[in-house]
């Protein structure tokens, strides 16, 4: 038998492989070294011009890339939190357990476009019914969207209950698939709920809840429509962050060259920075 | 034989008089979108269309979102569609896409959409793109109505590249009903010793906002505010900041550029013209309702429109919209020309010079144009010409949310506008405005050079930060002025200069 006939077979996964991942990725080196914008369309080499203007000369940049970190961050704790809690709740033997389960999963079905043009109208600081409602028990008007501060906080609002559900499916699911026999042991032991918790069930689900922060954190730092569409990025650049940034300078302004060198240092960024988190919670939240 | 020859001369004449009016009950009876006018006869009438063939052929349009300039593209490609048998697809795109949607394929040399939609000042980056309008639309008559200004703004370097569908200013509107009410004219000298009147000056529109904001002064149980404006940084704003910066620095004793010098190509966006116009934007987000900081164009719109606010300025739909019949102030408002300053930067001698000040703003809007690699250009030029006929063009302005606005001589007459409702004298008022804008010699015109987009983004981002309380309206507009220089660099000062002078040459009266 000739083995060189098996390489035959990884041809097709191999090309598209080359087709979907690596060509994208060389073509957007490419582009990040060309000056094309709206007035020079062409793939010309610029060397490196667009990095060094992006190190030196664009603070903007690197505010949105900091703001995202704090967004995601906060978000993804808080849908672990509440993820989590939401996950224990219906493992455990409680009435109508099926219809909690499916009612927790139902913001994550909807889509979000729509729905943060829903939250938008609930959040409109002088026609929504949140100010409305608040204003009957004498509280606000609250600036939802117009207030700097306040507006990362609507915005992570909105992620959380979009995307908590997601998190709980994963949780769950870990859950479901939890050993019996430690749980066992324990209350043959006494140990309350609490200590079972800390002791048997945290410790079980580590391995999950590592996979689901890391991936909830790469979806997080990609937030785009979220922000485009409850702030645009404001009041300022209150609530702008890297992707909503890169979107701005490629298909808005149309600085093409410049939008693939800010996509691939942001790429870059994410791969170490994501490494370094997946290391740091596995050093922390596993013990040998 | 002389009776017989008088009744022939008379059934010769009465069908030669009727016979545009047997047209519009023809063709009124099928598209009562024109009923007010029926068909009005021309070279891309309603009648004129309809012996057109265009079967089995397809046309693609690229337009905005609906209902601002969405709606009335897909009423007309619907009404061109059943007059000539041509299959129209219509794609609505977000206003912040709508360049580079037109781009992408632009450069990469293909034609997706035979007709795009965008806005006037895409001109520099669109007009390579575009197939210019074939001469004999130009020459038609209802081309020959369109004012000098709108023929220029479509026009680059005398080459009609957009075909006018709309015309557009910045200009202000108040509440009639208020500002003209003996009795709050007399409890506003007492509370503050000073007139109340349509605002002259940014000043006094500031004080009269903030008098007027949060309160009930309609006595509709509701609190209304003191003026709504575009506010939301990416959502055309940066517009708002002109007009608002007009009066303090476009100076007519000093020629020669309102964005930039012509001569050195310095930004003159941070001058202290343009810090006082910013300085009073952020003092107005005290007086515009909550949330107002972030307000595009459809919120300022419907808070005006919906007798929120006392003041406005931006496009005439908020105007249009308040006076249609189902407008709870609907005929309670007035127009006027945006508030001058009672003083104007002078760059060259680099101090103010005391007096009043008015600058109009021929703001942009929307435009449309041909792509050259298109392969149904005549019927594409067809449609843009059926869109803009009499009898659609009539219909059309009446219409607040539609966003076409007045470009034509003919709509400078106060019967256009009481024809659809509007009272005598607001009618008079609002012509009055638009045609002392159109004779201004002191206007300024959007920028139109090659990277506009980025010049704006980053003027836009430094204002709203402004707003925000991220930045002082010094500090805000210095970035912006950096960036503007950087943007100069990459681009080549050679290159925009080159582009700036048409503007210049307009607002200094030389084209």
């Amino acid at each position: 038998m000739n083995f060189k006939h098996k390489y035959v077979f990884l041809f097709p996964g191999l090309f598209v492989l080359i087709g979907i991942l690596i060509f994208p990725i060389i073509f957007t080196i490419r582009l990040s070294l060309s000056g094309w914008n709206s007035y020079t369309p062409e793939m010309n080499f610029i060397g490196i011009t667009n990095y060094i203007r992006l190190f030196t000369d664009d603070p903007r940049f690197w505010e949105s890339f900091f703001r995202l970190s704090f967004l995601s961050v906060s978000t993804v704790i808080l849908q672990y939190i509440i993820g989590f809690a939401l996950a224990l709740m219906v493992w455990r033997e409680i009435k109508f357990k099926r219809f909690f389960r499916v009612i927790f999963l139902i913001p994550m079905m909807t889509t979000p476009v729509i729905m943060t043009v829903i939250w938008r109208t609930f959040f409109h600081e002088s026609l929504g019914p949140v100010n409305d409602l608040l204003g009957h028990v004498g509280i606000g008007p609250i600036l939802w969207l117009s207030d700097p501060v306040i507006a990362k906080f609507t915005v992570i609002i909105v992620e959380v209950w979009q995307w908590t559900p997601f998190m709980f499916l994963l949780l769950l699911a870990g859950l479901l698939s939890l050993p019996k026999e430690p749980f066992l042991a324990a209350a043959i032991d006494g140990a309350s709920s609490f200590r079972k918790f800390v002791y048997v069930t945290f410790p079980l689900m580590a391995p999950i809840s590592i996979g689901a922060i890391i991936i909830r954190l790469i979806e997080a730092s990609k937030i785009m429509d979220t922000v485009f569409v409850l702030t645009s990025g404001g009041p300022g650049t209150a609530t702008e962050t890297s992707s909503f940034y890169i979107y701005i300078k490629g298909l808005r302004e149309f600085q093409m060259g410049y939008a693939a060198t800010l996509s691939f240092t942001y790429l870059v960024i994410m791969i170490i920075s994501l490494t370094i988190i997946a290391k740091v919670l596995t050093k922390l939240m596993i013990k040998e | 034989m002389k009776i017989i020859k008088t009744c022939l001369t008379a059934i010769i004449s009465s069908v030669m008089i009727f016979s545009p009016m047997a047209y519009a009950d023809k063709w009124s009876d099928q598209f009562p979108h024109i009923k007010a006018t029926g068909d009005i006869p021309g070279e891309c009438s309603y009648e004129s269309m309809s012996k057109k063939n265009y079967k089995g052929k397809t046309l693609k349009i690229n337009t905005h979102a609906v209902p601002v300039m969405g709606e009335p593209t897909a009423l007309h490609a619907e009404q061109f569609a059943k007059l000539t048998g041509a299959k129209v697809d219509v794609t609505h795109t977000p206003a912040g896409d709508l360049y580079a949607k037109a781009m992408v394929p632009f450069q990469a040399g293909q034609a997706p959409y035979d007709i795009v939609f965008g806005f006037s000042n895409f001109i520099n980056d669109w007009r390579r793109y575009l197939e210019p309008v074939p001469k004999k639309y130009v020459e038609m008559k209802q081309m020959q109505d369109v004012t000098p200004s709108h023929i220029g703004i479509a026009s680059w370097d005398g080459v009609m590249y957009q075909f006018p569908v709309d015309g557009d200013r910045h200009y202000l509107k108040y509440r009639k009903d208020v500002i003209d009410n003996p009795k709050y004219q007399k409890k506003y000298k007492a509370d503050t010793g000073k007139e109340l009147r349509v605002p002259r000056t940014w000043k006094e529109y500031g004080e009269m906002a903030k008098y007027f904001n949060d309160w009930d002064w309609d006595g509709d149980g509701e609190k209304e505010y003191g003026s709504a404006e575009v506010m939301k940084k990416d959502d055309l704003m940066y517009a708002a900041f002109y007009s608002r910066s007009a009066a303090y620095s476009k100076n007519p004793k000093t020629p020669g550029g309102f964005f930039f010098d012509l001569e050195t190509m310095k930004p003159l966006i941070n001058n202290p013209g343009f810090v006082e116009a910013l300085t009073d934007w952020v003092e107005a987000t005290k007086y515009v309702p909550p949330g107002g900081i972030n307000f595009g164009l459809g919120d300022e719109i419907g808070s005006f429109g919906g007798g929120q606010t006392l003041f406005s300025f931006s496009w005439d739909d908020a105007f249009v919209a308040a006076m249609q019949p189902d407008s709870p102030i609907n005929n309670k408002v007035g127009a006027a020309q945006l508030p001058g300053a009672m003083k104007v930067w002078n760059r060259e001698s680099n101090s103010w010079d005391e007096g009043f000040n008015q600058a109009p703003f021929f703001v942009w809007g929307w435009a449309v144009g041909v792509a050259k690699k298109s392969k149904e250009k005549e019927m594409a030029f067809d449609y843009l010409c059926f869109f803009a006929n009499e009898a659609n063009h009539q219909a059309d302005i009446g219409i607040g949310r539609f966003g076409v606005n007045p470009f034509r001589e003919a709509d400078f007459k106060a019967d256009v506008w009481t024809q659809i409702g509007w009272d005598k004298d607001i009618a008079q008022s609002y012509v009055d405005t638009l045609a002392e804008m159109e004779n201004s010699k002191n206007r300024v015109f959007p920028l139109r050079v090659p990277g506009t987009f980025e010049f704006n983004a980053a003027l836009a981002t430094a204002a709203a930060k402004a707003l925000a309380g991220q930045l002082s309206p010094q500090a805000a507009l210095d970035e912006a002025a950096k960036q503007w220089e950087d943007i100069l660099n990459r681009v080549g000062k050679d290159n925009v200069r080159k582009a700036y002078a048409v503007g210049v040459a307009m607002e200094d009266n030389k084209l």
